[in-house]
């Protein structure tokens, strides 16, 4: 007995033996590396991403934030968009966040997030995002990853080139893509030459609050600003936007604005312009845009309308801004973490253009001009070129950096990640993408110092990457391992809208710096209450304000009286929760808004118009606690003329 | 005789970090509070080791019908301890230097210990009174009303020391800093006498 029982274990094992060596034979291609490679993205039940990667939500409008390299999605932070999971823009206290000189505007097309730097390094403070449609630049905290603030940029109109730093932080950049009539007016499209201009506006950051504040909008040619960066390190000063279209085509752009063989990298030496202004120089002009505020201890948000902005003519400042041609529509135009390349990818061409900033110098100095574009100097293209990356791909857009060395830039149209080397411009190693790859990113990737051990590559079409859910599919993003010499492809993940660009860093930047609760002791909301004990219910003509507070789990008062059908009834709900992770929701029969969702310490607050007579129930949407089902209140609604007094209670 | 003592005096002095430090510590864990909810008990009165986990115990204890923790007010063993503390402390370094000064014997570390320990164990007993008061007195409303599987009412206090499953929650109860600073002190003084009997011993 014992002895069959080992033969049969004997060959038992020889079975598994040879199962694994046929395996091994299998996987051979891509695979000795297979279960490595899931190791590298494998985050165990319990375990932490290393790092933070904030995906723009596109056309939602929203910022998404993930984990690397796990590819999980913690959060969608409302930013330019109404957002009903939260409230944001359908509670009062956040419904100024989405005003605009054209009034309430609920939706924007969010692209380009930018973490902030102190010299040239990522601080982990703030995140920067813009609005691509009606233009705006919002700020986000990374303590509470709430939306703080939001200005609109005037005389702007696809508000693309934007949102970028430079390196301390101090200004904020936004590029219109469209040139406008400045100031708008009533003129003939025809007349477009010579006659649109386009904003590029530089918005002061506070360094100790972030508030914004437009320092200045300079006026150039009426060309499309596409992208831009800033210069860091020995290029500090400086900022390079793309262009394209230097045609100034008002139609058919896609044959008309592909006419010159080349446009320019407008080099604009902000400093020179920054002194120009400090020294009174600049015009101030009428102008309206919205300037919206978040206030953490009222827990609300103001908007105000600016009437002036002060512009700046470029012949008005000679010797600070010069183009360098760059092939091709130049799309991306990115900077290397020593400041000293300048890379534009001319996105219908098969090679990259890199500048460098030390010959762009040189020949300032020397005066070597190939001519000039409303009166802006335009220097010679060899005498500028540091190099030319003969990438084999196809449609090269966007260009980021290890740190190490090597720049990664994506391929739209061939749909790749290619790695090369600065300096040599060789081509070191390529990666296919899945599918038309758009923007990429390297956590820090636009930074003096990048975080550089993952790439995520985000991508238009998803085709057959996922399960199909119908015509419409969230877009992919895969991620690589580029800690070594090849990339190396880990894994693919769907995200949220479209991302355009991203930006990421090592998770321990905001891990302690995340709020875990507002204190109720520093709410300073007009309408909070501290204590269940002050909860009220007031009237003033029809309107109706109820102070309200939330605890595990029961509202403060959960019955009200007296209320009639034409009132506007406005629930201040205060949460009087202190522990993490407790939020109580709100939400009531015939609500035209969203719910609300209060965060712990937090006070929010939901108009409600009642058009019916009858006894409505409201109830905690957030299941807060074992008898989250019991949070539940009524609200009895009488006639419009009616004498019922007003009156509420809990538990009496 | 002098390093006996010095001895005494420390050993004495050492019940003072009582009033700097927390004297023993309950802590509540459970799969939704990963971070513990801790009690450090001082004292004159009781602290949330984070700041707000008083009133999220109180919280989560109403739904089992259990009494706020109390306030410093609320409990005359927060007023009376720190008295007695003080005391014990400054008779116990009083001693230290009569004996230096040669007007005491050992014996009176000895008579001191032994008066030191009486009090904590009374205080313990006090201490465990307090937890079974706390943990069995509970509102005849309470939202959960649990029964023992021989349908006695579930009790919920915590241990004296060591671990005990409480529902959800994994109760935990330790000496603190301070708890042993006043047991080490308490060890000094112990030795303090014996150090000094054996010097006596050795003289005769």
């Amino acid at each position: 007995m014992k002895t069959s029982i080992r033969i049969h274990s004997l060959l038992m094992a020889g079975l598994a033996f040879l199962a694994m060596s046929c395996d091994q034979g299998n996987r051979a291609g891509n695979g000795a590396l297979s279960s490595n490679i899931a190791e590298k993205v494998y985050i165990a039940p319990g375990e932490r991403d290393e790092q933070y990667g904030f995906l723009s939500g596109g056309y939602s409008g929203n910022l998404t934030v993930y984990g690397l390299p796990s590819g999980r999605m913690f959060k969608e932070i409302p930013v330019f968009s109404q957002f009903p999971t939260s409230g944001y823009g359908y509670s009062e206290e956040t419904k100024p966040m989405l005003n605009t000189s054209f009034g309430f505007v609920p939706w924007d097309d969010l692209h380009h997030p930018d973490i902030s730097q102190t010299k040239g390094e990522l601080d982990g403070r703030w995140i920067f995002a813009n609005g691509n449609n009606t233009p705006r630049i919002a700020r986000i905290s990374l303590t509470t990853f709430e939306t703080e603030e939001i200005i609109e940029v005037p005389n702007s109109a696809g508000n693309h080139s934007s949102s970028f730093i430079t390196e301390n932080t101090e200004y904020v950049v936004a590029g219109t893509r469209f040139s406008v009539p400045v100031p708008q007016r009533d003129m003939p499209i025809s007349e477009y030459k010579s006659n649109f201009k386009g904003a590029l506006t530089f918005i002061a950051v506070d360094p100790e609050h972030g508030h914004f504040n437009i320092k200045f909008q300079l006026i150039m040619p009426g060309f499309n600003y596409d992208l831009s960066h800033p210069g860091r390190d020995k290029s500090h000063g400086w900022f390079f936007f793309s262009t394209y279209n230097t045609e100034e085509a008002n139609t058919l752009l896609e044959v008309n604005a592909s006419q010159n063989d080349k446009d320019f990298i407008a080099a604009i030496n902000w400093k020179k312009i920054e002194a120009y202004v400090n020294n009174g120089g600049g015009k101030k002009v009428p102008a309206r845009y919205a300037h919206n505020v978040y206030d953490e201890s009222t827990h609300t948000a103001t908007s105000t309308i600016k009437e002036e902005v002060l512009t700046v003519d470029p012949s008005d400042v000679p010797g600070a801004i010069y183009f360098l041609p760059t092939p091709k529509s130049p799309h991306g135009c990115d900077v290397d973490p020593s400041g000293q390349y300048i890379i534009g990818s001319g996105k219908l061409s098969a090679d990259i253009t890199v500048h460098s900033f030390d010959k762009m110098l040189a020949a300032i100095d020397a005066k070597k001009f190939d001519g000039e574009a409303y009166g802006i100097p335009i220097l010679n293209y060899d005498d500028i070129l540091a190099g030319t990356v003969q990438s084999g791909g196809l449609g090269p857009l966007h260009t980021e950096f290890d740190g190490r060395g090597n720049a990664y830039t994506t391929f739209f149209i061939s749909s790749e990640v290619v790695k090369w080397k600065l300096g040599t411009w060789e081509v070191i190693d390529r990666q296919p993408t899945f599918y038309s790859v758009g923007h990429l990113m390297i956590p820090g990737g636009n930074s003096r110092k990048p975080h550089g051990k993952y790439l995520v590559a985000m991508n238009k079409i998803t085709k057959d990457r996922y399960l199909p859910t119908g015509p419409e599919m969230e877009h992919s993003a895969q991620i690589y391992d580029i800690s070594g010499e090849k990339m190396q492809l880990l894994y693919d993940f769907p995200t949220h809208g479209e991302p355009h660009y991203a930006a990421g860093c090592d998770a321990e930047l905001i891990v302690n710096n995340s709020k875990k609760i507002y204190r109720l002791d520093e709410n300073k909301h007009p309408y909070a209450i501290t204590s269940p004990a002050q909860a009220k219910v007031e009237r003033k003509g029809n309107e109706v304000h109820i102070y309200m507070s939330t605890i595990r789990s029961h509202f403060t008062p959960d019955n009200i009286e007296g209320i009639k059908v034409g009132d506007k009834v406005y629930f201040h709900i205060t949460n009087h929760e202190q522990d993490f992770d407790v939020p109580h929701g709100f939400s009531i029969i015939g609500q035209g808004t969203s719910e609300i969702l209060i965060m712990p310490g937090q006070t929010k607050t939901s108009l409600w118009e009642p058009k019916r007579v009858g006894v409505w129930p409201f109830y905690c949407t957030d299941f807060c606690s074992a008898l989250h089902q019991e949070m539940q209140g009524y609200v009895r609604v009488s006639p419009a003329n009616a004498n019922i007094e007003l009156s509420w209670s809990l538990d009496e | 005789m002098k390093k006996a003592s010095i001895l005494m005096i420390i050993g004495s002095a050492m019940l003072l970090s009582l009033f700097v430090f927390p004297m023993w510590n309950i802590r509540l864990g459970a799969p939704q509070y990963p971070e513990p909810l801790g009690i450090d008990i001082y004292i004159n009165g009781l602290r949330g080791e984070s700041e707000f986990d008083i009133q999220n115990i109180d919280g989560l204890n109403h739904y089992i019908g259990m009494k706020t923790l109390p306030k410093p007010e609320e409990m005359w063993e927060f007023s009376v301890f720190p008295l007695v503390i003080l005391a014990m402390s400054i008779m116990g370094i009083l001693i230290g230097f009569l004996s230096i000064a040669g007007k005491l014997s050992s014996n009176w570390f000895l008579l001191w210990f032994v008066l030191m320990s009486i009090l904590g164990i009374l205080g313990m007993y006090d201490f465990n009174q307090w937890l079974v008061a706390y943990g069995t007195d509970l509102d005849p409303n309470a939202i959960m009303k649990l029964l023992n599987p021989d349908g006695t009412p579930m009790k919920y206090n915590p241990p004296l020391m060591g671990h005990k499953k409480l529902l959800n929650f994994d109760a935990y109860s330790y000496p603190r800093l301070g708890g042993v600073l006043m047991g080490i002190g308490m060890i000094f003084t112990l030795t303090a006498y014996f150090i000094g009997r054996s010097k006596v011993i050795k003289t005769r």
